[in-house]
């Protein structure tokens, strides 16, 4: 939709256009608030048009079993017991954190298949996706998926095209406790500090907002009534970063690999320049013994009766 | 150049160009998903999708048709005592001072060095490339050993297109080893003065090739 506002193009060394300054969104998912009833889920998957396969119980109330290229968002039930015994069911949705400094984008090799806009989302163009995975190896919550029927990558996109017309996310819209809040970023950060101090006023005092800086931030935010263990809630990464490896490999590697190459084949030029061929002496033209030269045919006159004397 | 002496059979040599022609399209096709800037490349296999569809099926089969040439030339490219003393004088070699250099067999220790850094790199390529295979492999990795195969991946190719540019480097620049792959015959001369071991094998009728 708005093209003037791409902050980040996967794929691409110079600036994309990026002259109209929005505001950063996000979305608040207050987890102490949700009620795991997967209207978020049903939401998402009409606003989108995605229709996944009807799956299996695994035994859980998760359903479907995982995220998929037609499940962008997934409601994960984790049951977890403390100290006390006291049984804790910790629901926490699933899907696009929207960092920052996304990793997806970093290692996506096609130009303009992942961009970032100026709000903060960031958005898969599947018709620019080639279908390798890269962006699955690069992103640190384990969340885009590569589509069986087309080989195209997909995930949730903040409902970009919603909130390019001022709309709240489906997901946002639907959800009937307010467990799903959307606005500024700011003003999110704003509610989710009530939030944190309301629960801790309750005895949760680890409560805190889940906004991680190892990837800038997220424009999808979390409060946790224990923030101080975020692996709790089905596994959510406590410091996720973009790892290392794929840093080097999409960061040094690239043009030191090119100027390793370029520069091995202007030695072998210049060397050629300089010290010149390596050749067979006896074999150059010319040379003593050669016979093309010194062994003429007797039968062959050299002298031309027509030539000027 | 003179025919005198056959240095490679047509097997030999249409094998060597097969892995060459695959190690082409191979690097072509990996560049463009290496770097932004050279992913114009992948207009050559007809569009992004293609290049990585056909990339890896490309890459098996320079695999497989450069472990046949392994198996045709690991005998002649062991590493003995004259390979090393060869190559820490190698600097003289690139002066074109070659008086005082050990005696060359079929190989030098250069071209062995080459052999086994080439087999090194395929071997890593190969496990690397199936791992992060995404359509058909990759489903069975942990993400961890992905991330590093990329890399790994990208290592090895980065070191096999290096040492690749050094091997068609010292074709150009030693006259007559292109012909000698083209054609697959050398001069005496040629083969006197850079594998002068093997010259006298062959002279003493040891070994045809």
């Amino acid at each position: 939709m708005a093209t003037q506002d791409i902050i980040a193009r996967s794929a691409t060394t110079t600036h994309s256009p990026s002259i109209r300054q929005i505001d950063e969104v996000a979305k608040l998912i207050d987890v102490s608030k949700c009620i795991g009833c997967k209207a978020c889920q049903v939401a998402c998957s009409e606003w989108n048009d995605l229709r996944d396969e009807v799956g299996h119980n695994h035994g859980t109330y998760e359903s479907p079993a995982d995220l998929s290229a037609d499940s962008w968002t997934l409601m994960r039930f984790a049951e977890h017991e403390d100290e006390a015994g006291k049984l804790e069911w910790l629901i926490r949705k699933d899907g696009c954190m929207h960092c920052a400094e996304p990793g997806c984008l970093t290692a996506c090799p096609s130009p303009g298949a992942i961009v970032q806009y100026a709000n903060g989302i960031v958005d898969f163009n599947q018709d620019h996706c080639i279908g390798c995975g890269y962006c699955i190896t690069g992103c640190p919550f384990d969340v885009p998926r590569i589509s069986k029927k087309d080989n195209k990558a997909y995930k949730c996109s903040l409902c970009s095209d919603r909130v390019g017309v001022g709309q709240e996310p489906a997901c946002v819209k639907t959800c009937p406790t307010g467990a799903i809040v959307f606005g500024s970023k700011e003003d999110m950060k704003d509610h989710a500090a009530e939030r944190i101090v309301d629960l801790k006023s309750r005895g949760y005092e680890n409560a805190g907002l889940y906004d991680p800086p190892g990837v800038g931030g997220t424009h999808v935010m979390y409060v946790l009534h224990h923030a101080d263990k975020p692996a709790l809630y089905s596994g959510l990464p406590a410091d996720p970063s973009i790892d290392p490896m794929v840093h080097v490999w999409k960061g040094v590697a690239k043009p030191l690999g090119l100027l390793a190459m370029g520069a091995t084949a202007l030695i072998g030029f210049f060397h050629y320049l300089r010290v010149g061929r390596n050749v067979v002496e006896e074999d150059e033209p010319g040379a003593v013994g050669d016979a093309a030269v010194h062994k003429v045919d007797p039968a062959v006159h050299e002298f031309d009766p027509k030539a000027p004397r | 150049m003179k025919h005198d002496i056959q240095r490679y059979t047509a097997g030999e040599r249409s094998n060597h160009w097969a892995v060459a022609i695959l190690f082409v399209l191979a690097g072509l096709s990996g560049l463009a998903l290496f770097h932004p800037a050279l992913f114009w490349l992948s207009h050559l296999f007809g569009g992004g999708p293609w290049t990585r569809i056909l990339h890896p099926f490309i890459g098996i089969a320079m695999f497989l048709f450069f472990i046949w040439l392994v198996m045709r030339f690991m005998s002649h490219n062991m590493i003995h005592k004259r390979d090393v003393q060869w190559l820490k004088q190698a600097g003289d070699v690139m002066a074109n001072r070659e008086g005082n250099m050990p005696e060359v067999g079929r190989y030098n220790g250069g071209q062995k060095l080459l052999f086994w850094v080439l087999l090194v790199c395929m071997l890593l390529l190969l496990v690397t490339g199936i791992v992060i295979w995404r359509e058909y492999f990759s489903h069975l990795f942990g993400i961890e050993l992905i991330r590093l195969s990329v890399l790994l991946h990208a290592l090895a190719a980065l070191v096999l297109i290096v040492s690749i540019i050094v091997h068609i480097y010292a074709g150009i620049w030693v006259k007559g080893s292109v012909g000698a792959m083209l054609t697959g015959w050398v001069s005496k001369g040629w083969a006197r003065k850079h594998h002068s071991l093997w010259y006298k094998e062959v002279e003493k009728g040891e070994n045809k090739h």
